[in-house]
């Protein structure tokens, strides 16, 4: 097995750099550039010298043993200042070192893959992770490598299993006396999955914006000041402004955290009725996406804009409010008025979407979701209905687990039979 | 058929019982020379237990075993004396044919099958010792020293291997009431480090039909109708008789409680694990305290014989205390016990040591069926027997391997079941276990596994010509079912409910509705009356799952990958540092051969597959985060 290194932490100028190895010959590449090997887990300032003993930085030197590290393998990390050319030194040096290669994109966590740290959501959760921007992808990634999807679907395949032993008993030991109709607790059982199912699929919506961003778009009549709204909120000119309405033809985005969320503000062509071809496939372009928008605000100059049907969430405000000295709900770019309510508003209205986030964050998981949620309504109907023969429902559920389990694990008959022998009295 | 002096052999079966003459039977119709040697030669086809063949899941595999021409079907069929097809009111996926045999005919049938064997010899002995030189079986050796020159070997000893039976506190050794056990074989099989277990099983008390009161009691009759195992059958071929139901009661129950020191199980006499679907009456009435009435079938042996098998309260209580609850029962308040109810234990060899054609990985030749590896009943023996009795005679003339798979058979699914994750208790068949089983039904076994049989050449011609008969009607009436289609008027006034609006769909289309029938077709389309009934029969029961088929061929897929995902030989667990210890352990037992056999193992979790996973492929390139 070869011995792995790689930059672990962002390329560039940085403060500290993070060079990470892994693999059977990580401490002898340690004692081979600092002389000794460190005691395990004990950050120790070493010197770090190249083979012909030139200096490359005093840093600060980390091991791990075999098993007690990320990937599970004899590791280390090496703690350097983050200039380019110290980084590039090191990496030259370990480059020379034999048994020694760069890593592949990803390799680290295929390792711990292999060495059985990390099972595969888990690894999605800290794909996750890695790429987190705001404090809420944060926790809905943790939530993902901390394995709660995992012990979610854990949780129906064992009602799933339940529900399959019930009807099992009444196939495969029909001709001995199991008094009791078992239909009522099946199909209990199957209805509190869906539920669930139901339910975490619904917050999947809310998981994929934390995921990848909400999008709350600017709409308004030209000129009211929506580029300049939008490049106070980003803090810089991502729009052009001017007075000449009609400016903004395209969709322009700024993307941003918004009280941990991730939010991209969409500014929008302002909306009029024009003869402009060019102008007039912007407007259309603009209102195509401000409703497909996760939040829209509205700025008006007192009536709602052409081409707008207000829906219930939307932020109403007045535009440049500066100009027209109104204490009523409004906000201005240029001077700031109302940008921090706006904000409030917007991140209070997003952080209740997000609060329904569910444990189906990827697409996988939601399609998994959806189609177990399919074959079990099937099979409630076919209990509910009594059309089918039971075989056909047990069919159903048996698919069921069968999706589940391509999300996670996989069937074992064997506890469907545990299930009957422990609950009933059967047996001639 | 019997021979003093002994030539040479392919095949030489060890024990005469329902895996012994299948495999017997199986190896003769491959061909090859074979001799079936055991205890008594009069005892080849005894049933041990209950006087029944079939049942959910095993009647299953009873039809498969006739599929491939094997003798088991034919020869209930000849000894039954009340068939019954279990859930006639669900769908024909979990339909289970049974009956109840008459033992005599059953044996002597069996016995007679044997004998129009032209190349099987039956021989009469103790098999004591299995020759092998430079790893390569040569010869059996009989307890009087005979040497039998083989090529391989099918062990088939069931009970037998240090056989201890238990009433009460008595104890002592035999293979079943009224049989030696076999020792000498059981230390040869310990001495070659195969690994061992013990299980045990038990039989209820046989009571005297002329002592017990039938007028009082519920009968049950069998089918109108009867359906039989062989695709072979189309009729009885004896009287037919009722069973009859009885319960035990509180007084049973207390009878029972009040001596379970003094029973073998729970007095600690026993130290084998019994089966959970079998249990005792001990075992009932303590660990389903609650309940203060069992189900007692009262089973005729047989025509001519008074003898009754009380099903549903094996024992190994006293014989006195058997006979003080037996006749604390309604109906058997006077009952005479001709022998009594008795547990036997003994040892098995853990089926993990095979490979799916049922042999010894550690000793190519040496195969073993039948209880041996840990199953219990005649149906899951004889199938075993089956594929051992197959696979010997491939390996005496150097063929491949036939192993069956779990998407086209319940054979599959056991064999499978039995060499990925081993036993913890007497293995039965159940449809449960058959996760393609809409697929896997007793009525199309044939169309299943016959063309295997073909293929391999243990298919008699009057078979083939059956089969070939019924396979060209069935694909005659499905095309004439697709070749016509009717609106939704139409079909409406055929009776079938369908939305007025919809297009128009095919006769299969409408036999695939659930509640359609054939007869909804005939009124469609008259016609069709010309199509024989057992024809229309089976063309109904093939639409009826259409739908869920194609799903279940995907997963069939899924599952061929999986097996395709090859785990070499020899394969060192113990260096994937990820894995629990004991999941090395039952990965390095069980030696599975492909990744659907590895997840298959108790307690395997998604992380340890995929380490397995990562490890057995080529390391892939692709980014995985
Ligand atoms: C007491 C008892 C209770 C049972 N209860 C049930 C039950 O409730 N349900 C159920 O499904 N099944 C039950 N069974 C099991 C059923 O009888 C067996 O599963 C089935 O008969 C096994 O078939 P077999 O061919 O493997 O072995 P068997 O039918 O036992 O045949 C073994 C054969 O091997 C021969 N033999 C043994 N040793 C040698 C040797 N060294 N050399 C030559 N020949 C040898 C014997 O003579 C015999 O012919 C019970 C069995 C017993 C004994």
């Amino acid at each position: 097995m070869d011995t792995i290194y790689a930059l672990a932490s962002a390329q560039g100028k940085a403060g500290v750099a993070v060079v990470r190895l892994s693999g059977p010959a990580a401490h002898d590449a340690i004692l081979r550039l600092c002389g000794r090997i460190p005691p395990m887990r004990h950050a120790t300032l070493c010197r770090v010298s190249s083979d012909d003993g030139s200096v490359i930085d005093t840093a600060l030197v980390l091991t791990f043993a075999k098993g007690a590290s990320f990937t599970g393998e004899t590791s280390a990390e090496i703690q350097l200042h983050g200039s380019r050319a110290t980084v590039a030194a090191l990496l030259v040096t370990l480059s020379k070192i034999p048994g020694l290669r760069l890593a592949e994109p990803g390799e680290f966590t295929r390792r711990a893959l292999e060495n059985g740290r990390l099972d595969l959501t888990e690894v999605e959760g800290l794909a996750d992770l890695i790429d987190a921007e705001t404090e809420a992808q944060r926790l809905q990634a943790l939530r993902v490598l901390s394995g709660a999807l995992g012990k979610k679907t854990e949780s129906w395949r064992t009602s799933l299993i339940r529900a399959m032993a019930l009807l099992e008993v009444t196939i495969d030991f029909a001709d001995e006396d199991v008094p009791v109709d078992v239909t009522p607790e099946v199909i209990a059982l199957l209805r509190d999955v869906t539920a669930s199912l139901v339910q975490e699929v619904a917050g999947f919506a809310a998981a994929e914006r934390i995921r990848d961003g909400f999008e709350v778009a600017i709409v308004g009549p030209p000129n009211i000041g929506k580029s300049t709204l939008l490049n106070t909120l980003a803090g810089r000119d991502a729009a052009i402004t001017s007075d000449v309405a009609g400016t903004t033809r395209d969709v322009i985005e700024v993307r941003m955290d918004v009280g941990g969320l991730p939010v991209t503000f969409l500014d929008t062509a302002g909306l009029r009725k024009t003869d402009d071809l060019v102008e007039g496939l912007g407007i259309e372009r603009a209102i195509a996406r401000a409703n497909q928008a996760d939040l829209r605000v509205i700025l008006t100059d007192g009536s709602v804009p052409d081409g707008v049907t207000l829906l219930d969430d939307d932020l109403i405000l007045r535009g440049k409010v500066d100009l027209v000295g109104d204490d009523g709900p409004g906000v201005s770019g240029k001077t700031g008025q109302g940008v921090t309510g706006l904000l409030n508003h917007v991140c209070a209205a997003l952080s209740q979407r997000a609060a329904g986030a569910g444990l189906a964050v990827h697409e996988r998981h939601r399609q998994a979701m959806t189609s177990s949620k399919a074959v079990l309504e099937s099979a409630l109907d076919a209990l509910e209905m009594g059309n089918r023969p039971t075989e056909l429902a047990v069919e159903d559920i048996r698919q069921a687990v069968a999706i589940l389990d391509a999300l996670v694990g996989r069937i074992d008959v064997e506890n469907v039979l545990d299930e009957i022998f422990s609950s009933f009295c059967l047996g001639k | 058929m019997f021979h003093v002096k002994h030539d040479s052999f392919d095949v030489v079966v060890v024990g005469g019982g329902h895996a012994g003459c299948e495999a017997a039977h199986a190896a003769s119709r491959m061909g090859v020379r074979v001799a079936l040697i055991t205890l008594d030669p009069a005892k080849i086809g005894v049933m041990s237990c209950n006087p029944a063949i079939g049942g959910l899941g095993k009647g299953h595999l009873v039809r498969e075993v006739d599929a491939m021409d094997g003798v088991m079907g034919r020869v209930a069929d000849k000894a039954g004396i009340q068939f019954r097809l279990l859930n006639r009111r669900k769908g024909p996926a979990v339909q289970g044919p049974r009956a109840q045999s008459d033992r005599k005919i059953y044996r002597e049938s069996m016995q007679a099958e044997l004998a129009l064997l032209s190349n099987l010899t039956v021989i009469a002995g103790e098999v004591a010792d299995i020759v092998a030189e430079k790893g390569t079986i040569t010869a059996v050796v009989l307890a009087d020293g005979t040497n039998v020159a083989t090529r391989a070997v099918v062990v088939t000893t069931g009970t037998f291997l240090r056989g201890m039976v238990h009433i009460g506190d008595v104890s002592y050794p035999a293979g079943r009431m009224g049989d030696d056990p076999s020792n000498r074989l059981a230390a040869r099989f310990a001495d070659m480090g195969l690994p061992l277990g013990r299980l045990k099983t038990g039989t209820p008390p046989r009571l005297d039909g002329r002592t017990i009161n039938w007028d009082i009691l519920e009968e049950q009759p069998g089918d109108d109708d009867p359906t039989f195992f062989s695709f072979l059958t189309s009729k009885t071929d004896t009287r037919q008789v009722s069973c009859g139901i009885t319960h035990t009661n509180a007084r049973t129950h207390q009878i029972i409680h009040d001596n379970l020191g003094r029973s073998a199980m729970y007095g600690g006499h026993i130290e084998g694990i019994g089966p959970r679907y079998c249990p005792s009456i001990e075992d009932k009435v303590v660990r389903f305290a609650e309940k203060d009435s069992h189900q007692v079938f009262l089973e005729p042996e047989g025509l001519d014989d008074p003898t009754i098998y009380p099903n549903g309260i094996s024992t190994s209580l006293p014989v006195d205390v058997q006979e003080a609850y037996v006749r604390s029962i309604l109906g058997l308040e006077n009952v005479a016990i001709l022998q009594p109810g008795y547990a036997i234990e003994y040892d098995y060899v853990d089926p993990q040591a095979l490979n799916l054609s049922l042999q010894l990985r550690a000793q190519p030749g040496l195969f073993l069926a039948g209880q041996i590896n840990g199953t219990t009943g005649y149906e899951e023996a004889a199938a075993q027997g089956l594929v051992a009795g197959l696979n010997a005679a491939q390996h005496a003339v150097g063929a491949a391997p036939i192993t069956f798979n779990r998407s086209s058979s319940y054979i599959g699914v056991m064999i499978d079941d039995l060499t990925s994750r081993g036993v913890a208790e007497p293995y039965r068949m159940f449809t449960s276990r058959a996760e393609f089983r809409l697929s896997l039904r007793a009525d199309n076994a044939d169309q299943r596994l016959t063309p295997l049989g073909q293929e391999i050449g243990c298919v008699s011609g009057i078979r083939s010509d059956a089969f070939g008969a019924k396979m060209d009607a069935l694909s005659r009436g499905r095309s004439a079912l697709d070749a016509e289609s009717w609106t939704p008027r139409e079909i409406m006034g055929a009776g079938i409910k369908v939305s007025a609006d919809g297009g128009r769909r095919t006769s299969w289309d409408l036999l695939s509705f659930p509640n359609v029938t054939f007869s909804e077709i005939l009124a469609l389309n008259p016609a069709h009356s010309d199509i024989p009934r057992d024809i229309q029969d089976q063309l109904w029961r093939d639409a009826l799952y259409s739908k869920y088929l194609d799903r279940q061929e995907r997963d069939a897929a899924i599952l061929k990958r999986d097996e395709a995902l090859l785990i070499p030989e020899g394969f060192a667990y113990d260096d994937i540092s990820g894995l629990s210890n004991e999941l090395k352990q039952k990965l390095n037992r069980a030696r599975p051969a492909s990744m659907a056999q590895a997840a298959r193992i108790e307690g395997m979790t998604p992380a340890a597959l995929s380490l397995l996973l990562v490890r057995i492929r080529p390391l892939r390139q692709e980014k995985l985060a």
